[in-house]
């Protein structure tokens, strides 16, 4: 027991590694209020890509999506880090970072929000054309909304993925909080500071895991 | 263009690592399969033992669940790999893995098959007590098939999802296929084995990609 108090909630250790944990934290803050949005719209040009009429870029989108969806993102992440500069462009980490969070987040919530519009009846669109709205005046007033609402809880777990998704930049030595805790852990050999890398993804996604919990049960009390 | 095709698709070197990641292949399927068996089993245990209301119990069941969705699954191999040593608990890169993944996995299958056994009915329960079956059976005859259909898309998609984490394993060492590609290209400086990693992954994943959209038409959250 002693052990493990020293071993894993070293207080001392703890406060000397708390300045390098918060910039740490403010690094995986940054890198999801980047990745995320980009994300989400990336998605959303997919999905509303795959509405279109001209068949050649409804399959892109599906061809992106599922290619996208297929890597591992640690897998992508790599390859871009390591295969640019043999283009001659030699990325800085948070940038590669972010090319592949892109790549990746966009074709999960481009699926996602694809499956959303699917699941608003042809009727909804065909009546608000039918009142005079345009094309993108439906999509945008009467399909998207019901379409957001439908999908609500995949959107909320994709964020909880993409939010724990920025760990893997560690990999590519970007300084986010997994990346610093393990640097600060390799320095003093004691693993508090990961534990409290931990802890601190815990508070900061609790909330979102509450809710995702909440619409789960939601999704089958629907009788 | 040469040099393209000579960086990332050199056959030459692609030859020489090819066995390398064939061998890694092996790894990560053996791996998710593993992960895909222990993670699900637990997580429907959960399930069921949460569905005794034992009050420590459930709290316990919940605390684990919440804390295994939310701290990122590369986070927690870490720890496992790196941290419980220093507490005196070793383990090897295959087994941290395969511990650390089930546990994630468990944890979103234990709230899965929650939901799906919270959808069912109170007056299932009372209407099958009332005929003379025991608690067990009613688990098992009444419930449980009723609960489980509505848990097959949400549960197939979180297993895929946590057949590509095996890439994280990487980090533990685990000789799968992006740590053999890894080591192809740290060995030659050329990108063609990752580009091969990325060619066995996605032959790998495309199929499960269109499984889990499959399902998801087949058998949608609602009844």
């Amino acid at each position: 027991m002693e052990a493990l108090i020293s071993g894993f909630f070293n207080l001392q250790i703890l406060a000397e590694a708390a300045p390098y944990l918060l910039r740490g934290l403010g690094m995986t803050l940054l890198l999801c209020a980047v990745a995320i949005p980009l994300g989400v719209v990336g998605g959303m040009a997919l999905a509303l890509m795959s509405t279109v009429n001209s068949r050649l870029v409804r399959w892109s989108a599906i061809v992106y999506t599922d290619f996208f969806r297929a890597f591992p993102p640690l897998v992508l992440l790599l390859f871009i880090a390591y295969g640019l500069p043999f283009l001659g462009f030699k990325p800085p980490p948070f940038v590669a970072v972010a090319i592949a969070f892109l790549l990746n987040t966009s074709s999960y919530y481009g699926e996602i929000l694809r499956a959303g519009i699917e699941s608003v009846s042809a009727g909804q669109h065909e009546a608000a054309r039918a009142t005079g709205l345009s094309r993108w005046q439906s999509l945008r007033w009467v399909v998207l909304p019901q379409a957001i609402r439908n999908v609500g809880p995949d959107l909320v777990s994709n964020t909880l993925e993409a939010v724990k998704l920025t760990a893997i930049a560690s990999v590519v030595a970007l300084p986010e909080l997994l990346y610093v805790a393990r640097q600060v852990q390799s320095v003093t050999y004691n693993a508090t500071p990961v534990i409290a890398a931990g802890i601190i993804y815990l508070l900061l996604l609790w909330p979102l895991v509450r809710l995702l919990s909440r619409y789960e049960r939601q999704a089958v009390q629907i009788h | 263009m040469n040099n393209l095709v000579d960086t990332f698709f050199n056959l030459a070197v692609m030859r020489q690592y090819l066995p390398q990641v064939i061998q890694g292949v092996g790894v990560t399927v053996l791996l998710a399969a593993a992960v895909v068996a222990t993670g699900l089993v637990l997580g429907f245990v959960l399930a069921v033992l949460r569905s005794l209301r034992i009050k420590p119990l459930t709290l316990l069941i919940v605390l684990f669940a919440d804390v295994f969705r939310a701290v990122p699954a590369l986070v927690i191999l870490i720890i496992i790999y790196f941290a419980l040593p220093t507490v005196g608990i070793r383990m090897s890169g295959f087994v941290s893995a395969w511990l650390g993944l089930s546990l994630v996995l468990a944890a979103f299958a234990e709230e899965i098959v929650w939901a799906g056994i919270l959808s069912v009915p109170r007056g299932q329960w009372e209407a099958a007590r009332a005929t003379g079956l025991g608690v067990g059976q009613c688990m098992r005859l009444v419930v449980l098939p009723q609960a489980l259909r509505l848990t097959v898309a949400p549960l197939t998609n979180r297993a895929i999802v946590i057949t590509k984490n095996t890439a994280l394993a990487s980090v533990l060492a685990v000789g799968e296929i992006l740590y053999q590609a890894q080591a192809g290209y740290a060995f030659s400086y050329n990108p063609s084995p990752l580009t091969l990693g990325a060619i066995a992954y996605l032959i790998l994943f495309i199929p499960l990609v269109w499984l889990g959209r499959w399902v998801e038409g087949r058998f949608a959250w609602k009844r």
